[in-house]
C-alpha cells in the first residue's frame, strides 16, 4: 500500500523533493477505479471479493465504475467468447489512458477447459492484459494478490510509458487505435 | 429600441413555443427511443443484451440477444469421459454447482444400475440444500441491490461464506465444487465439517431473520416489487417456467415432490407458493425456500444413516489410494478409471433434480462408448429467461431490471 | 404422494389407435414411453396429447437434436422430451429424417417455450423448423457458416495456430 517511505522523500526545513512519477504513482495507486467486466462464474467469486468477508475496498477501490469512460482498471472475469470478444473490445477502447487489465480466471486468461470453437482462447488475443490470476476460479484472495500486482504496476509506470513507441507498437498490434494525446494537442 | 403596445402583447418567445408545441404533440408524447441495456450493462447482471423501445419510462417491446457466454457444453461432454463431465455441470448454474453435480452423478447411476446406500442420499441432500441457500441468498440479496438496499447483500455474503467454508470441508473447493464421485463422495464428512455444519444451522437463521425483517416488510420495498414483472400461471407453464419462478405463480410443481430423487421422500417440507407471480412474490418464495432448505437440512443431519459413504461399484469409483499401491485389482480399476475406459450400458435416461433455478434435466444417451454419445442439458433459464420480453412490456425500465435479477437468469446456464 | 395413473401400455395403446401409422416404434428405456414417430406425425402428436382431457400432457421438457451418421436416411432427428403435470406422466417423441432434407413442423403454436429450443437445434444441426415465426442462430454467431454439434466437426477451434498436435498425441 502507498506508504509515504516509498515516494523516496528528501525533508528538508519548508520544503519536500521528490519525483512526480512517484507522487503520480502513489496516488493513482490508492484510487484505481475497476470496471469489473464479469461474464461467469469467477464473477461470482468477485462479488465475494467485493463482499465483506474479502472486502476490496480496503485497497481504494470501493467505487466500482460501470462506465468504461471513468475507469481505470479493467477486471475481465470469466469466459469470453467469440461473439462477446467485439464488445469486450469496444470497452477496452472506449477507456481513458492510463489503462490497466487484469485477467481473472483460466478462461479469461487463456480458455481455460473451453477449448471449443465458440470461445476465444485467451483475452491477451484482443487486449494486451498487465496482470493475469489463474484457476478455475481463482479465490478472493487470488484475485486481491492480482489486484496488489496490479497497484505494484501503477505505482511504478514511468509517466512517459503511454508515449513512447513501445506502448504505441503495442496497441497497433492489437490494431486499437491510439487517442494519442500529444498528436490531438496539435 | 422603442417597444410598441404589440410587442408588449405578443408572447416573448413566440417561435420557440410553437415549436414547443409541436414537440409535445406530435414528437414528446409519441417519441419511441431506442435503448440499448446490456450485453454490458451494470444492471445486468450476467451478459445479455436486451434492445428495448422505450416511451418515456415505458417499455414498448423488448428483443433479446443470448449466447454472449456460449461455451459448447454440449460438444464438450461429447468428448470427455463420464467423471470427467462433473467439472462441466459445475459451470452451468455456478450459483448453485452441487446440486448439478450430484444431478449428472445420480444420472449415470441410474444409467448403470447403481445402488445407492441411504448416507449417500442423506449426505447429498444436505450439500445439495445448502447450494439450494447459496444459490437463494445471491438472487434474494442481488434483488435488494437493485431497490438500493446493498445491506442486505453485505450481510448475508458474510453467512455465504460459511456455506463456502463447508463445501470447503467435503471437497476443497469454494464454487465450482466438483463434489461427489459417482456412487457417493470421496471422502466422509470430516469432524470439522460437523463442528462448522452445527455452527451453521444455529447462526444462520437468526442472520436470515434478520435480512428477512429489512426487506419482506419493508413499505418501500413492497412498493417497488409488487406488480413488477408479472406473469401468470398458465403463461408460466407454456414459456417452460420451472422453479421458484414458477411456484411464485402459483404452481405448486416440484421435482423434490413429483419425482422424488435421493430419499427426498423421507423429508418433511412443503413447497410455497406465490399468487401474483410478480418480483415480491419470486423473492418471497425464494425466503420461504430458503427456511425449507433449513429444515431438510436439520431433519437429514439428525438422521444421518450409519453406512458406507459411497456405492459399492469399482468400476467407477475410485479405490483408496493405499489400496492403488498394493493391490492388483485396485490399480487396474484406477488405471481404467483414469484412462476413462470403463465400460458403460447402452441405453437412453432421463434424469431431473430441482436445481437452484428449476428442473435441471440430463439426457444422457449412451451407445457403450468411453463418452456420452449425446447429452444434454436441461437448462432452466434458457427456458424461461424467453417470456422475459412479455413480461416487461408496459412496465418500467426500473422494473425490468428488477424482473431481470428477479428471474435470476444465470448466464453460464442460459448460454450452454 | 404422487399420483401416475397412467401406465405406459394404456397410454401407447391410445396413442396406437389414433395414430397408426405414424407411429413406427416403441421402445421403454428406462421406463420412459419413448415413440419413434414419423417427422409429418410429431406436430398433431403433440396437439393431441396437450390437448385430450385424459392425458393432459401440456408441459415441453426438453427438446433437442439429434445426429447418427450412419444411419443412412434418418441421420438427424430430433428429441421430445413432454411432461404430464396432473398424472405426472413422462413420454419422449422423437422423428428421424435425411440430413440432406432435414425440415420438421415446429410446435412453437403448440408450446410457446420451443421457440428458443427450436432456434438452438437449429443453431446446433441445421434442423429447420417449418412454420418457426423467426428461425435464426441463438447461440453462435450469426455469420457461423456450419452446424457444430453435427459430429463430423472437430471440437475445438479449427482456426487456432499455436496447438501443435504432436503435443497432443494427434
Amino acid at each position: 500500500m502507498g506508504k509515504i517511505e516509498d515516494l523516496q522523500v528528501i525533508n528538508g526545513e519548508g520544503y519536500q523533493l521528490t519525483r512526480l512519477e512517484k507522487v503520480l504513482g502513489t496516488a493513482r495507486a490508492n484510487s484505481v477505479w475497476p470496471l469489473p467486466f464479469a461474464t461467469s462464474c469467477c464473477g461470482i467469486e468477485y462479488m465475494a471479493t467485493m463482499g465483506s468477508n474479502y472486502d476490496l475496498a480496503r485497497f481504494g477501490m470501493e467505487r466500482m465504475s460501470f462506465s468504461p469512460r471513468q475507469a481505470d482498471l479493467l477486471i475481465v472475469a470469466g469466459t469470453i467468447s467469440k461473439k462477446l470478444g467485439p464488445v469486450l473490445k469496444q470497452v477496452y477502447e472506449q477507456m481513458a489512458e492510463p489503462k490497466w487489465v487484469l485477467s481473472v480466471g483460466a478462461c479469461a486468461c487463456s480458455g481455460g477447459i473451453f477449448d471449443t470453437y465458440s470461445v476465444l482462447q485467451g483475452i491477451d488475443r484482443i487486449i494486451p492484459v498487465d496482470v493475469y490470476v489463474p484457476g478455475c476460479p481463482p479465490r478472493p484472495e487470488q484475485i486481491i494478490d492480482g489486484i496488489i500486482r496490479i497497484h505494484e504496476l501503477v505505482k511504478n509506470e514511468p509517466l512517459r510509458r503511454r508515449y513512447s513507441d513501445e506502448y504505441k507498437h503495442l496497441l497497433k498490434d492489437y490494431n486499437i487505435e491510439t487517442n494519442d494525446p500529444e498528436q490531438s494537442d496539435k | 429600441m422603442n417597444w410598441t403596445e404589440e410587442d408588449e402583447k405578443a408572447p416573448l418567445f413566440k417561435q420557440n413555443e410553437s415549436a414547443r408545441t409541436e414537440l409535445s404533440k406530435e414528437t414528446i408524447d409519441g417519441e419511441i427511443a431506442t435503448l440499448n441495456l446490456g450485453p454490458t450493462h451494470p444492471a445486468t447482471h450476467g451478459i445479455f443484451q436486451n434492445i428495448l423501445q422505450v416511451d418515456g419510462e415505458k417499455i414498448l417491446s423488448s428483443e433479446q440477444t443470448v449466447g454472449y457466454i456460449h461455451r459448447a457444453f454440449e460438444k464438450i461432454a461429447e468428448r470427455r469421459p463420464y467423471n470427467q463431465i462433473t467439472p462441466l455441470t459445475d459451470r452451468l448454474n455456478y450459483c448453485s454447482s452441487p446440486i448439478n453435480n450430484m444431478g449428472w452423478h445420480m444420472t449415470v447411476e441410474k444409467l448403470i444400475g447403481a445402488d445407492i446406500s441411504k448416507r449417500v442420499d442423506y449426505m447429498r441432500v444436505i450439500i445439495m440444500e445448502l447450494a439450494r441457500i447459496a444459490d437463494h441468498l445471491v438472487c434474494n440479496s442481488v434483488i435488494g441491490v437493485d431497490t438500493g438496499a446493498l445491506t442486505g447483500f453485505t450481510y448475508v455474503f458474510q453467512e455465504r461464506e460459511k456455506i463456502y467454508e463447508l463445501y470447503e470441508e467435503v471437497c476443497g473447493a469454494r464454487l465450482t465444487t466438483n463434489v461427489g464421485r459417482i456412487g457417493g463422495f470421496e471422502r466422509d464428512f470430516s469432524p470439522e465439517f460437523h463442528k462448522k455444519l452445527k455452527n451453521f444451522l444455529q447462526t444462520f437463521p437468526k442472520v436470515f431473520n434478520e435480512f428477512d425483517s429489512l426487506l419482506a416488510r419493508n413499505r418501500i420495498f413492497m412498493d417497488r416489487t409488487r406488480n413488477a414483472g408479472p406473469i401468470s400461471g398458465e403463461r408460466a407453464l407454456e414459456y417452460g417456467f420451472t422453479g421458484p419462478n414458477l411456484r411464485a405463480a402459483g404452481i405448486d410443481y416440484d421435482v423434490r415432490h413429483m419425482n422424488p430423487y435421493s430419499s427426498y421422500q423421507d423429508f418433511d417440507f412443503i413447497i410455497p407458493v406465490g399468487v401474483n407471480g410478480d418480483t415480491y412474490d419470486r423473492f418471497m418464495v425464494r425466503q420461504e425456500e430458503i427456511r425449507q432448505s433449513l429444515k431438510i437440512i436439520e431433519q437429514a443431519y439428525n438422521n444421518l444413516p450409519e453406512g458406507d459413504y459411497h456405492a459399492d461399484i469399482p468400476e467407477f469409483y475410485l479405490p483408496p489410494k493405499d489400496m492403488v499401491y498394493n493391490n492388483m485389482e485396485a490399480l487396474i480399476y484406477h488405471f481404467k478409471i483414469v484412462m476413462g475406459e470403463t465400460p458403460v450400458p447402452v441405453g437412453e435416461v432421463y434424469h431431473s433434480v430441482e436445481g437452484g433455478n428449476g428442473e435441471v434435466g440430463f439426457h444422457l444417451i449412451s451407445d457403450g462408448g468411453r463418452s456420452p454419445y449425446r447429452l444434454q442439458f436441461r437448462r432452466p433459464c434458457f427456458i424461461y429467461y424467453q417470456a422475459y420480453p412479455e413480461m416487461i412490456t408496459g412496465q418500467t425500465i426500473s422494473d425490468a431490471v428488477l424482473t431481470l435479477s428477479s428471474l435470476n437468469v444465470i448466464a453460464g446456464e442460459l448460454d450452454g | 404422494m404422487t399420483q401416475n395413473s397412467l401406465t405406459n401400455e394404456s397410454v401407447f395403446e391410445r396413442i396406437k389407435a389414433q395414430f397408426g401409422e405414424g407411429i413406427l416404434a416403441m421402445e421403454e428405456p428406462y421406463g420412459m414411453l419413448t415413440l419413434e414417430v414419423k417427422p409429418e406425425t410429431v406436430h398433431d402428436l403433440v396437439k393431441w396429447l396437450k390437448e385430450d382431457d385424459k392425458f393432459q400432457v401440456s408441459f415441453l421438457t426438453l427438446l433437442g437434436g439429434i445426429h447418427y451418421p450412419e444411419n443412412t436416411g434418418k441421420e438427424l432427428g430430433v428429441n421430445y422430451h413432454l411432461h404430464s403435470l396432473v398424472h405426472n406422466f413422462r413420454i419422449r417423441l422423437r422423428a428421424y429424417f435425411p440430413i440432406e432434407n432435414p425440415e420438421i413442423d415446429s410446435i412453437t403454436d403448440i408450446h410457446t417455450c420451443a421457440n428458443w429450443m427450436e432456434r438452438e437445434t437449429y443453431d446446433f444441426y441445421g434442423i429447420q423448423f417449418k412454420g418457426h415465426p423467426n428461425l435464426v442462430r441463438i447461440l453462435n454467431e450469426d455469420t457461423m457458416d456450419y452446424f457444430p454439434m453435427r459430429k463430423e466437426y472437430h471440437l475445438e477451434d479449427a482456426t487456432r495456430e499455436d496447438k501443435d498436435d504432436r503435443f497432443f498425441g494427434r
